[in-house]
């Protein structure tokens, strides 16, 4: 891995993401989804961040807005140092092509009626970096660069397993020479043995492209494999952000510690020593957040100032941000 | 000891416009009274469909072609439908992936709770409901008498989860069998469903048969594992033997494939090259054998048969491999990718 660089490729400022939406059978209730609310965060050039949480948090969303593929209710996406959220499609379109998205489901994202060669081929038509006859040769070196045989341009889909349609997906986000590409979620809906492939070849990739990853997922082992930092997230906020280590060694926020200890390992042992459950209760919903830190009506740790105000997004250590009233 | 089911040679396929699928092939596993078995594989090798075939609730395309499934001595699969009625849900029940998909939208959960008792035990609507608010607070779920009258899409997926398993156990089965029951659910509420049933293990002391892909879930809970691949079982062994000493290739390369969140990051994660076979075709040789690196010629002509590994066993329980080949005689000269964290 080629690693950070230590200048900043994606600075997210005060991100805010709600959606409107309407309730009742009739549809006679307006109500917001509060699914981002004010995250703030860098990405250094050629560094993987992890981003993590359970479903319904945000994290895709948030992955999504960062594009521009939602438009933010508010709040800044500087790439360069450039703010994406000031720019029309128009002015967007030359920057998508050095970002875009690998997302979960490799099956409802490759058009059907496609060839494969087509599929890999439309961006750089799209983009006008290549003719007819030079893409077919690009589409050939991107098949072989995701381990499959050039031969396969000429087929669809359909013919394809999960883990090959999802390195098709991967063929075509590196169409346009990206430099920082979105996974959202690559591997949740592959079986272990491929999933394993496929963290393989996207970590190839990264040294061969000097790449930077924005990595979303809920498998918390999988994150700490392939990321440098990790950012957890939690009802649309930010919990914590740190590097690997200090947050797999040494996590500060109470919904971080749960988390971790809630994941099983392959070890029987362990696992039958396992008797406390580490987290009760359900994830609230995003319509009607709890007040204050929203993390306080599941936290073992919550009192009266957790509930009436939200706790500040800051750096306690160098690196290591959190949100939390009850970390020093 | 005392076995409570004992399936031989279940063979089940499924037509296609081609021909057949060969979903399940010559899968033979003994479950005991009160035991916990794990049945572990990646999607498509038929885990599924083996347990399906038990309560023969298979989709039409399908058919059993072969084996017995003798529960108590009784063939399941011979058996009148009449009397295997009596059978589901009230000897053997189950609890399936996607608790939204498995609960009818538009009953109370009451009343869906309630069916089995009125169809399996008699029991009045009143005495029915009233046992289901019992049920949910076995179960954890707070306020059991008012979530009675709530419709599925009230409840989290968690609290869904928590209804089905309660609905399952409502006639105090034998047999719990759980098809991937927390794949759908956040980890954190994984751990919950986990440590539920490992407190209805004890409690109702039901056999439990729980479907996973992830090796990690069930280590916690399983007396026993079963591996399966491309519609075979490769590996059955005792849950430490399984963790500390896997023999199959294929099961050693799975633990291999899990980057595991309590060790430091590997350089690379072992994978298995190529994927699962279709299973267009009976097998006629290894099906494990065009991925495995450990493949010598008996594995292209023969399929081998589950055996126990000569000299383990656990309490006289043994620890069976299909496969032709000792690994242990090949772990000396280190593989390519190197099974380091097993050794």
């Amino acid at each position: 891995m080629s690693g950070p660089t230590g200048s900043v490729l994606v600075r997210v400022e005060h991100l805010v993401k709600h959606f409107p939406v309407r309730l009742g059978a009739y549809g006679e209730r307006r109500a917001v989804v509060h699914a981002v609310d004010g995250i703030s965060f860098e990405i250094q050039d050629g560094e993987t961040l992890g981003l993590v949480g359970e479903s319904g948090c945000g994290k895709s969303t948030a992955g999504q807005t960062i594009l521009q593929l939602h438009r933010p209710t508010s709040g800044k996406v500087y790439y360069h140092g450039q703010d994406l959220t000031t720019l029309d499609e128009k002015a967007l379109r030359p920057i998508r092509q050095k970002m875009p998205i690998v997302f979960q489901d490799p099956y409802s994202t490759l058009n059907p009626r496609m060839t494969v060669g087509a599929a890999i081929a439309e961006p750089l038509l799209i983009h006008k970096l290549a003719g007819k006859k030079e893409a077919q040769d690009r589409v050939a070196e991107l098949l072989r660069q995701v381990g499959l045989s050039p031969a396969c341009a000429n087929r669809y889909p359909h013919e394809f397993s999960g883990g090959q349609r999802q390195r098709i997906c991967i063929a075509r986000a590196l169409a346009c020479a990206p430099e920082f590409i979105v996974c959202d979620e690559p591997i949740s809906a592959l079986d272990v043995s491929i999933q394993a492939q496929v963290i393989n070849l996207l970590e190839d990739l990264q040294e061969q492209h000097t790449l930077t990853y924005l990595f979303i997922a809920h498998d918390l082992a999988v994150v700490r494999h392939i990321s440098d930092r990790v950012a957890v997230m939690y009802l649309g906020r930010l919990a914590e952000l740190a590097s690997k280590h200090a947050l797999f060694d040494r996590p500060l926020h109470p919904y971080t510690q749960a988390l971790l200890v809630s994941v099983p390992l392959p070890n029987p042992r362990h696992e039958r020593a396992r008797r406390k459950v580490a987290l009760g209760g359900d994830v609230p919903s995003a319509i009607d957040p709890p007040t204050g830190c929203r993390f306080h009506p599941r936290c073992p740790l919550a009192g009266s100032d957790c509930i009436e105000t939200t706790p500040q997004w800051r750096e306690v250590e160098a690196g290591h941000w959190v949100a939390c009233h009850r970390v020093a | 000891m005392d076995t409570l089911l004992d399936v031989r040679n279940l063979e089940t396929r499924f037509r296609v416009r081609k021909g057949y699928v060969y979903a399940v092939n010559d899968v033979s596993f003994q479950l005991q009274r009160r035991e916990v078995l794990g049945v572990v594989g990646e999607s498509g090798c038929g885990k599924s469909v083996t347990m399906l075939s038990l309560l023969r609730l298979l989709p039409p395309a399908a058919r059993i072609e072969k084996g017995q499934a003798l529960f108590e001595g009784q063939d399941l699969l011979q058996m009148r439908a009449r009397d295997l009625r009596h059978v589901r849900g009230a000897q053997i029940a189950m609890v399936f992936q996607d608790p939204l998909t498995s609960l009818n939208p538009v009953v109370r959960i009451g009343v869906q709770m309630a069916e089995p008792l009125i169809y399996h035990r008699g029991l009045s609507m009143t005495a029915a409901l009233a046992r289901c608010a019992e049920l949910l607070s076995l179960v954890g779920v707070a306020d059991g008498q008012s979530r009675l009258r709530d419709y599925p899409h009230q409840l989290s997926g968690g609290m869904r989860q928590r209804v089905m398993i309660a609905m399952a156990m409502g006639c105090q089965p034998k047999v719990l069998i759980a098809d991937e029951p927390t794949t759908a659910l956040d980890v954190t509420i994984q751990a919950q469903i986990v440590a539920l049933v490992k407190e209805l293990r004890d409690q109702v002391q039901a056999a439990i048969i729980w479907i996973t892909h992830d090796l990690s879930v069930i280590a916690g809970l399983a007396d026993r594992v079963i591996v399966m691949y491309a519609g075979q079982v490769v590996e059955e062994a005792p849950v430490d033997d399984l963790y500390d000493d896997p023999r199959h290739p294929y099961t050693v390369k799975l633990l291999g494939a899990l980057p595991s969140a309590g060790e430091a990051r590997k350089r690379r994660l072992t994978s298995i090259p190529g994927s699962p076979p279709d299973l267009v075709a009976p097998p006629q040789f290894c099906s494990f054998f065009p991925r495995c690196e450990h493949a010598i010629e008996q594995c292209r002509n023969e399929n081998p048969v589950l055996e126990p590994v000569p000299g383990v066993t656990t309490e006289g329980v043994h620890h069976r491999i299909a496969c032709w080949v000792d690994i242990r005689d090949r772990q000396a000269s280190p593989a390519p990718d190197g099974e380091d964290r097993h050794s």
